[in-house]
């Protein structure tokens, strides 16, 4: 089985890039699975369905997005080998820029869209910054200079990715994504397999269900701002 | 240069100098949070008195960073010869969408313009598709597209990387928060422009000629009318992007001299494809493709005698226009203009 990780900021296009995907790949049906990481609620599993795409989606919840990740990944393959799948497609949200998904040896791709600023690229970190494939969406409503533009940007970070324009709408551009994963490899467990990158770094007080406020409540792993004198 | 040779970049030259050269590293220096270390040292020296944990949030090491900077800089390095030069496009019928072959194979040269006709649904974005993706006979329509008379690998179609095709639509809408000249400077910037203060004054005169009423350099891009917006995008496209077809679905009439622009594409030498129901627009291509039922029956030339309506079509546009701008004035509309 194949597995493609794709992660991207709330609402960049992961859902329809993937369902266009999976559209122009032309696979059997039932043969292409769809795990949904998401954090409170998620609506995604209906377009999934509609689209007769076999989908589990789960919810971190309290937990960091990225560590609930990679605690139930091997978990989601187990179950798309078990489901007969040949691929298996990992949708999770990037909430706090400095989320990342990515498993080494495993093809990921990130989402971002047009429409989110130019500087965004390089804001973003580790979830564009080891993506091997990055998507660039809602590109057909803004002018080709701020195409360019923001893909100069993203390169700035990623400068080995591959860049991809896709109208999530009519799927103009998933055609060529697609031929990218067939260079992704055959799996049958992650066990031992590494991240691309470190889990954000959190087992402080907070974590644990501390909601007061002071430095006698703060436990653990700290990061202190420093505020200069004027 | 190969990517090994910018490390000498990095150790043997001092950051200060380094940024004189190259005033692109100071991207690859904000990126990182590393814009205030020390500049008269070279970067390697100077990453020794950087703070490690910093380097780690980035998921690099001092190693990582002159690595991911070898990198940087040899993306941002502009290549002596474009790997992009496109001198032809050739298309190569497929099936259409009843699975009736496409007789067609059309070749088309730099500074040539082709319109698309079809009703709405007929497959106009397919071929656009076709033309964007390169197609090598794996797409649904199974037709070809070569480059310069040749077929071209999966390997090559990933290098084109997207800047192959530059798109202009109706839809399309300027999102960021800046004025005309500082929105044509960081395009400028990003393309690697050489003489970046020529080519950004020659790219605001075109659009202010194209468009019908005058901007000037420090209006917001966002407050354009959308004829002036139009202009700009076009004038943009021809003097900055560098990528070789254009394709261009339905520009509005309002406010733009929109046969103009079309050759000024052209004669920036590239490929044009005009998707389009305007006869005026239709008429001053080279050639037509007419689009039915997914594919193209026919491929026709601008006839004598349709060369000879482009002028009774461009009186009529232009009456239209004399309407329009009198519309705007707050003037009459009478009779007498439309016998003019």
């Amino acid at each position: 089985m194949k597995l493609i990780t794709v992660a991207g900021p709330p609402s960049s296009g992961k859902t329809s890039v993937i369902l266009k995907l999976i559209e122009c790949m032309g696979l059997p049906k039932g043969s292409v699975g769809v795990v949904k990481f998401d954090c409170l609620t998620s609506f995604d599993n209906l377009r999934y369905r509609e689209a007769d795409i076999p989908i589990q989606t789960g919810f971190s919840g309290k937990i960091c997005p990225d560590h609930y990740f990679v605690s139930n990944i091997d978990d989601a393959v187990q179950w798309g080998m078990k489901s007969g799948f040949q691929m298996l497609i990992t949708e999770s949200a990037g909430l706090c820029n400095r989320c990342s998904p990515y498993i080494n040896g495993i093809f990921s791709i990130c989402v971002i869209d047009n429409l989110s600023g130019a500087n965004t690229p390089r804001k973003i970190g580790p979830l564009l910054k080891l993506a091997d494939v990055v998507v660039v969406t809602k590109g057909d409503i803004v002018s080709q200079a701020e195409r360019e533009v923001f893909a100069f940007n993203i390169k700035q970070v990623n400068a080995l990715a591959k860049v991809i324009f896709i109208n999530g709408i009519t799927g103009q551009g998933s055609f060529l994504l697609s031929k990218h994963l067939q260079q992704a490899r055959d799996i049958h467990t992650l066990r031992d397999m590494k991240l691309r990158f470190t889990t954000p770094a959190a087992v402080c007080s907070y974590c644990t269900g501390e909601t007061r406020i002071g430095d006698s409540h703060q436990m653990g792993m700290m990061k202190k701002m420093e505020f200069k004198e004027l | 240069m190969i990517r090994q040779d910018f490390i000498t970049l990095a150790t043997d030259l001092s950051i200060e100098d380094l940024l004189l050269e190259y005033p692109i590293a100071a991207d690859f220096l904000a990126n990182l949070r590393l814009d205030s270390i020390p500049k008269q040292l070279s970067l390697s020296q100077a990453l020794e008195e950087v703070d490690e944990g910093i380097l780690q949030e980035f998921g690099l090491d001092r190693f990582g960073v002159l690595r991911s900077f070898c990198e940087f800089m040899e993306t941002f390095t502009p290549a002596e010869v474009s790997p992009h030069a496109v001198s032809s496009l050739t298309i190569i019928g497929g099936l259409n969408k009843s699975g009736e072959p496409e007789k067609i194979s059309l070749t088309i040269f730099c500074g040539e313009i082709i319109s698309i006709v079809g009703p709405t649904g007929s497959g106009k974005s397919r071929l656009l598709n076709d033309i964007e993706c390169l197609a090598q006979g794996d797409t649904p329509t199974g037709r070809r597209v070569l480059v310069n008379g040749a077929e071209l690998d999966d390997l090559q179609r990933f290098e084109m990387d997207g800047k192959l095709v530059a798109q202009l639509s109706q839809n399309m809408n300027f999102v960021m928060d800046l004025t005309v000249r500082e929105f044509l400077e960081m395009h400028a910037k990003s393309r690697l422009t050489i003489n970046a203060e020529q080519v950004v004054e020659k790219c605001f005169l075109c659009a202010n000629e194209l468009a019908g009423e005058k901007f000037l350099p420090d209006t917001k891009i966002t407050q354009l009318s959308g004829g002036q917006s139009r202009a700009l995008m076009i004038a943009d496209t021809a003097y900055m992007s560098n990528s070789p077809i254009v394709l261009i679905d339905e520009i509005e009439n309002a406010g733009i001299d929109r046969r103009q622009a079309i050759e000024l594409l052209a004669k920036r030498e590239k490929i044009i494809f005009v998707s389009t129901h305007d006869p005026l627009l239709a008429l001053s291509a080279d050639k037509r493709m007419v689009i039915k039922n997914g594919g193209i029956i026919k491929v026709m030339d601008i006839s004598d005698t349709e060369k000879q309506s482009l002028q009774a079509i461009e009186e009529l546009d232009n009456t239209m226009q004399i309407l329009r701008n009198r519309l705007r004035d707050g003037a009459q509309i009478t009779l007498d203009l439309l016998k003019s």
